[in-house]
Parts: structure tokens; sequence; C-alpha cells
């Protein structure tokens, strides 16, 4: 073992040649602020000095025994806290009953079990761990050490026995003189590759087709226009039961028939509001509801969380996620928040029955944009 | 009076003194408990003191005919439940004009008589929806099916545990854990200040049955493990792991860099 400091002999070398720009480093050179304005050289000395390492100062237990032995005793008064800790954990595991309830200050009602096995397990880790470090910074060595780094290079021998390994061993398989089978064997080694990849790619999902596009109002039901349906009773809305001021989750009908309702509903669920007809401002709002009775896509056009949050006195639609408010008088425009686009409308008449019906599906993609749709 | 006296051992004195003592009981009862049956019969003599106290304590926002001026609501057609639900949270009469009303159950100004008789007044000016019936508002309800219900239409502004929410420019949806069953159901059937409506064909009485059954499900779920911080979510939890957390973990580095005495 050595060390990269030289040590303090080197101080020696300047304290000998003091020179005139070369104050403030030595106790003897020190400026009086009682001299006036002092002119500095500027001058930066040849080099710095190496300051090595500080003294190393002792620590209490290191000189005395009682110390030591009272740290001694700390430390295994810890871990002797962690070990009952421990047992205490294995007791209210095995004493505490499931249904258990406790009322504790600040916190109120609550699972007793949870609660005595959270804070035995905390109290037991947390003791080997102070104990370890308590034992570490008040007993174990401190003193300070330097390692220097090996070199990285090879001795000169060994690079060269390793280049004559490889030209014997390309020279024995022939592998020179013989150009077919090396590119043939690269060639299928190269090949391999694409199996692995293929995998790779494949396994990141079928190709979105229409999927982003189309939502299940665009696919008729028995040739005729889905119902809006109550979510989640899934049963049909008639046009008087959306009174002034209410507002209706809206799923299409027949949602759970499809393979993935999951899927479906994701892009399909719709808001259903009732408002003054006066109140709308846009001439295609209007025309694409029944007097006041509009239905929108609930799919942000952020990211796609359900924007749900409709305030029946202003008329604004706020995104719970990122607070996009869309201003459901005009056309779902947005008016705060990051969503970019508005809301697309969903196209709604009565039927013969008397339930609300969509004409068509959205005339535009729901939810956030994609990279086809920037 | 001797010969009563002398008689007071008789075994049939026993049961005169019990009968004696019911019919007394009974009869006082009678005369003296407030009778529910004549309290809901909307009697003229109600409508009158109804009448009254919404001269004297609404009229000078709501307008002496209750029609409304500029930015106060009109109440004809409002209905009975909304003055029962905007008067007996407290948030009526408005103490001070705000973003909006906040409930305020320790100051609920009119007695339950009061609140009835007003309600009965402002539901006289324009048919509205009624007080529900207790057996709407009381525990009992599919605690399952209003938690989806729940989810479904209320959560995204109330928050998933009915710790209420911000909503845009100051307004908020406010925390359900202390509001009544019968006061839910109103909140529902009315859509009070920025709350939309959610009438019987929307949600059923039933259906709002179980989602009052749910919240007090909610309210009264003892926590699963430790402190809830306020059912808020990411707010709390975040703002405790980013002060308390962190703060003890620089605590913990402080006292590992530092040498021992």
């Amino acid at each position: 073992m050595t060390t990269s400091f030289t040590g303090p002999e080197r101080h020696d070398h300047s304290e000998h040649q003091p020179e005139p720009g070369d104050h403030g480093r030595q106790g003897s050179d020190l400026i009086n602020l009682g001299d006036g304005h002092h002119e500095g050289s500027g001058a930066l000395p040849e080099r710095f000095e190496n300051p090595g390492l500080p003294e190393h100062v002792h620590r209490l237990g290191d000189d005395d025994p009682a110390a030591a032995k009272r740290s001694e005793r700390q430390v295994a008064s810890l871990f002797g806290v962690s070990m009952l800790a421990t047992l205490l954990f294995v007791i209210s595991y095995i004493v505490v009953g499931k249904g258990e309830i406790v009322t504790l200050p600040l916190i109120g009602a609550t699972k007793a079990l949870h609660v005595a096995l959270g804070v035995t397990l905390g109290i037991s880790l947390l003791c080997i761990g102070l104990g370890a470090v308590h034992w570490a910074k008040t007993l174990m060595s401190d003193t300070e050490v330097v390692e220097e780094r090996h070199t990285l290079r090879s001795p000169d021998e060994d690079r060269e026995g390793t280049v004559k390994i490889l030209t014997d061993s390309a020279e024995s398989t022939q592998l020179t003189r013989r150009p077919l089978i090396k590119y043939s064997l690269g060639g299928a080694l190269g090949l391999f590759v694409v199996p692995l990849g293929l995998q790779l790619v494949g396994s990141l999902g079928p190709l979105p087709h229409d999927n982003l596009g189309v939502t299940l109002w665009d696919r008729k039901l028995n040739g005729k226009g889905r119902r809006l349906m109550r979510d989640p009773e899934n049963t049909p809305i008639r046009l008087s039961d959306v009174t002034l001021g209410s507002v209706f989750h809206v799923l299409p009908e027949g949602i759970d028939d499809v393979q993935n309702p999951q899927d479906a509903k994701v892009k399909a669920a719709v808001l259903l509001v009732s408002m003054q007809e006066s109140d709308i401002k846009n001439a295609k709002e209007a025309s694409w509801g029944i007097q006041g009775v509009v239905a929108y896509s609930k799919i942000c056009t952020h990211v796609g969380c359900p924007v749900g949050l409709y305030e029946h006195t202003t008329h604004h639609l706020l995104c719970p996620c990122h607070q996009s408010t869309f201003d459901m008088t005009n056309d779902c425009e947005v008016i705060f928040g990051p969503a970019k686009r508005r809301l697309p409308q969903l196209k709604i008449s009565v039927n013969d029955a008397g339930y609300l019906v969509a004409d068509q599906g959205f005339q535009e993609p729901v939810g956030p944009s994609f990279w086809e749709r920037a | 009076m001797s010969s009563l006296a002398a008689q007071r051992r008789h075994p049939a004195s026993i049961v005169l003194v019990l009968l004696l003592g019911l019919v007394i009981t009974g009869g006082l009862y009678a005369l003296l408990a407030p009778s529910s049956a004549g309290a809901a019969v909307g009697s003229s003599s109600d409508l009158k003191s109804g009448k009254s106290l919404f001269l004297a304590n609404c009229a000078t926002c709501h307008g002496v005919n209750a029609d409304g001026r500029e930015n106060n609501p009109s109440l004809v057609g409002v209905g009975a439940a909304a003055v029962d639900f905007q008067v007996s949270s407290g948030r009526m009469p408005l103490s001070n004009p705000s973003v909006q009303a906040a409930r305020n159950s320790s100051n609920v100004q009119f007695t339950s008589t009061q609140i009835k008789q007003l309600a009965e007044y402002v539901a006289s000016l324009g048919a509205g929806p009624a007080i529900p019936s207790s057996k709407y508002t009381s525990l009992g309800g599919n605690i399952a099916k209003g938690g989806e219900l729940f989810r479904v239409n209320c959560a995204m502004c109330h928050n998933f545990a009915g710790s209420g929410g911000a909503l845009t420019r100051g307004k908020y949806a406010p925390n359900l854990m202390d509001v009544s069953g019968k006061q839910m159901y109103e909140a529902m059937l009315t859509g009070p200040q920025s709350m939309p409506v959610f009438n019987d064909t929307n949600l059923s009485p039933q259906d709002k049955k179980d989602v009052i059954a749910y919240l007090k499900n909610v309210k009264n779920e003892p926590s699963q493990g430790g402190h809830t911080l306020g059912n808020l979510g990411p707010v709390t939890e975040g703002m405790f792991a980013w002060t308390i957390g962190i703060g003890l973990l620089i605590g913990a580095a402080v006292w590992l860099g530092r040498k021992a005495a």
C-alpha cells in the first residue's frame, strides 16, 4: 500500500524562498489592513501544494475504554430492541385478529393487525440499521486509507501472446484461406438475428388498423344506430328523462356483447347534458342535439382521461387529470388547459319508440392525438 | 279516607294504581307530544308563517315574489327539497356572498318546523321536487351498487372517497363525509350550485339510496392501516413524501456523514 500524497516535506520548499507576490499563504507575510491600499501582483504560485489528509482526530472511544464499552452497550441494546420488536411482530401476527379495529389518536379507527405488524417490523428493521451505523461510527476503525490505482494496461508480452493465439487459430481453422466458409458463416450468424428481432417487434401487439378512428357508435346494431344507454345500468334513455341541468353518463347499446367491452368503453363513453337551447352559441352543436340536449365524447383530447366535471351553472366541463376546460355552450371549445382539440360531438335523435339514438359515429377520432393525427 | 287507607293493601289496589299511572302518562303524552301528522299537512297557517319567514329572511335577495333578481335565482319551481337542502345545511340565508355558499351546520338559523314551513311556502309557488321520504334517505341500500353508481356519476368531482375536490375558479365539490342522507338525496335531486341534476329517471330513488349507503359505509369503514391523509390521493401523499419523507432521508444522510464525538 502506497500513498499518492507526498507528505509534509514539500511544505519546506516554498518557505525557504518567500517572493514578493507570494504573501497570504504563509503566516509571516500576512497583510496588515492598517497599511492602506495594497497592490497585488496578480501572480499565481507556480503550483499549489497538496494539502494532504487532515490530521487524524481520535474519537472518545478510541482513547477511553469506558466510552468504547458504552458504545458497545448502546449498539447491543439497539439490536436487542430490534429482536424485541421482531418477537412482538410474531406475537401480534398470531394474537391480533384479522377483523379487530383499534381507534388511535390522529389516525382514528384502523385495522389493529396492520398497524401492529407495520410498527413492529418498522422498529425491528430501523434498529438493526441504527445499531450498525452507530457501531461503524463509534467503534470500527476510522483511520483514513489511500489506495493507489494500478495501471490498466497489460504487460507487452501478454498483449503479444494474445495476438499470437488469435492469428494461430485463424491459421489452423483455415478461415483465412477459405473465404467461402468465412462469408457463409457470417451470413448464417447474421440472419439468425431476424427470428430474435421478429419476436420482439411482433410482441409489440397487433397493428392498430382503424381502431383509433372508429368507436362502437360507428358500427350499426342490426342495421340501426345504437341507442344511448345509462352507465352502469344499461337502460335506454328517453328525451323527457333528460330534464334541464341533468347530466347522464352514457355508453352505446350492446356494449356488453362485443368481444372486449372495456376496450369499446374507453373510446365510446359519452356525456349527455341538458341545457337551455338559447344558451348554445354554436349552430352545429344545436343541430346535432335535440332541444338543448347534447352528447359529447367523455374522452379528453389531451391524454384520454374521462372528462366528467360538469358545472351546470357555467356549462364548463373540466377534466380531472390536467384541468383542461371545455365550454359546452360553444361546441366544447377548449378554454383552459393542455388539451388542443374540442371534444367530438355525437349526433343524436329520437327513434320511433321515443328513445335517444346516435345517428352516426363520431366524425373525428376521439381522445388524444396519435401519429397519423398530429 | 280512613276506609281508603285501610283498603290500600287490597290485592286489586296495585292493579288500580298501575292503570291510573298508565292513563295519566298516556293522556299527558297525547296532550303534549308534537303531532307529526299535523305538521306534514300543508295547512294554511303553515303557509302563512312560511311566507312571513320568507319575507323576513329571503326576500331581500330572492325578491318579494321569490322570482329572483340579477344574480339571485328565482325560487319558483325549485321545490321543497331545494329549500330544505339549502337551509338545513346552513348555506342559506347566505351570510356573505362569495364564489360558492359553504355548508355550515353550526349556522342553521331555523328550527326544523320553520324550515318545513319555508319549504312548503316555496313549494306552493310552483311544482318542484318534494322533500324525500325517509325510506330512501336512511341506511340499508346496496353498498356495492351504490359504489358503482358513485364512481360513474359522482367520483370525478367528489373524489373516490367522497372527500371533495376542486372545480374551476375557486368553486369546489364539497366533502360528503358528514352530510346527512337526506341532504345527499336532496342535492342529487335538485342540483345545487355547480352540481348537475340527477333526477329520478337518471338515478332512481333506490339508486340514490344505494349511493347514500355507499358513502355512509366509506365514512364508517376503518382505515386499513395508518393515516388516510384525508383520502385526497396524490396531493397529500406527495406532499407527505416530499416534506416529511425526504426530510427524514436528509436527516439520516447528515447523521451518517458526521464523525462520532
